[in-house]
């Protein structure tokens, strides 16, 4: 990786930018896979993110009616919600998901396309995607689209209008890290719109290499959700973003296979 | 009235009033934040007073939970 990138245009003090809304946190989070409500939030503050996904639903009824929702622990008022169209296998599914979602938060236009292909590896099933896609930002919606690390296709989900892109690190769920930099940094080189890294991260290291390679912002659940101590990797990721910002934006030195170059000075040496 | 809600058939009381609003109050949801669908349309917050449910009408109520 040797050809500098041109520095990203941003605001004064780097905040995000995702359509015409700006956050001050690179950290974007889920919501699933935690104990209970108090451990979601405990996770979700400690981590910083100002933005967090949800799923649709189907309501129980029938259910306590002082029973706590998720809602009452992180208040749509205070986080910016990012409702997903998890769990649906055709864009039909994914817009009408996405409809009631919109419906569901007062005209919340902000939202997370995503169509998968396989229930197995809860791969995306890009064709569908794409479908999706055009529909939903012809109805007004500001589409954040996960989808794979195919370039093409990503280009394409921008020229349909998407405000964010985000490919897959690896598979849902997996916690294996970005598999394929390159792919990412082809991307990241064509997009005039963010480019957050969803799905596979693993680790602390992970979200940083994703950062330091020029993505605009992290997006993860499991990686703080199955951790041993999901609020201290939930720190751990905070931490581990803005390093990989901070280093991305200081420009880091060339690798060089090797350079002779020590860093003490070669001359008074005593002999 | 015979309808179903969330894929299950249920027989909701809707005394002389059989609209979106009187379901979801039968249902226990009044003033919980949900979005409701009907035959697959989606019916507004503000149009739930007015918005007719007949016998054998398809409900889909949903709201929002944990996902990554």
């Amino acid at each position: 990786m040797n050809a500098p990138r041109e520095p990203v245009l941003s605001t004064a003090n780097d905040d995000l930018v995702i359509g015409n809304r700006t956050y001050r946190s690179r950290l974007l989070v889920g919501t699933g896979k935690y104990r209970d409500f108090a451990q979601t939030k405990a996770a979700v503050d400690a981590s910083g993110a100002q933005i967090v996904t949800v799923a649709i639903r189907r309501t129980n009824i029938g259910q306590d009616a002082t029973a706590e929702s998720l809602l009452d622990a992180l208040p749509p008022s205070q986080y910016t919600y990012l409702p997903n169209s998890a769990g649906c296998y055709t864009a039909d599914d994914a817009v009408r998901t996405l409809r009631l979602a919109r419906e569901l938060l007062d005209d919340h236009r902000l939202v997370k396309l995503e169509v998968l292909g396989d229930a197995h590896s809860l791969f995306p099933d890009v064709r569908q995607t794409l479908k999706a896609a055009e529909t939903l930002v012809a109805e007004g919606f500001e589409v954040m689209v996960y989808t794979s690390d195919d370039p093409i296709v990503a280009r394409e989900l921008e020229a349909i209008g998407c405000v964010a892109i985000m490919p897959l690190a690896s598979l849902i769920g997996s916690g294996m890290g970005i598999l394929n930099p390159w792919n990412l940094r082809l991307i990241l080189e064509q997009s005039k719109v963010p480019v957050l890294v969803d799905a596979g991260v693993g680790t602390a290291s992970d979200a940083a290499i994703a950062m330091e390679l020029g993505c605009a912002g992290v997006l993860m659940n499991t990686a703080i959700a199955l951790a041993q101590d999901p609020v201290r990797m939930a720190r751990a990721m905070k931490l581990a973003v803005e390093a990989g910002r901070e280093a991305y934006l200081a420009g880091r030195m060339p690798r060089k296979f090797y350079s002779a170059s020590p860093s003490s000075p070669t001359s008074g040496l005593i002999s | 009235m015979n309808i179903t809600v969330n894929g299950q058939s249920r027989v909701i009381d809707v005394g002389d009033a059989p609209t979106v609003a009187r379901v979801i109050d039968a249902l226990g949801l009044r003033g919980k934040r949900v979005a409701v669908e009907c035959n697959g349309a989606i019916v507004s917050r503000s149009r739930y007073d007015d918005t007719v449910v007949k016998e054998d009408d398809r409900l889909e109520v949903v709201g929002a939970v944990g996902g990554g």
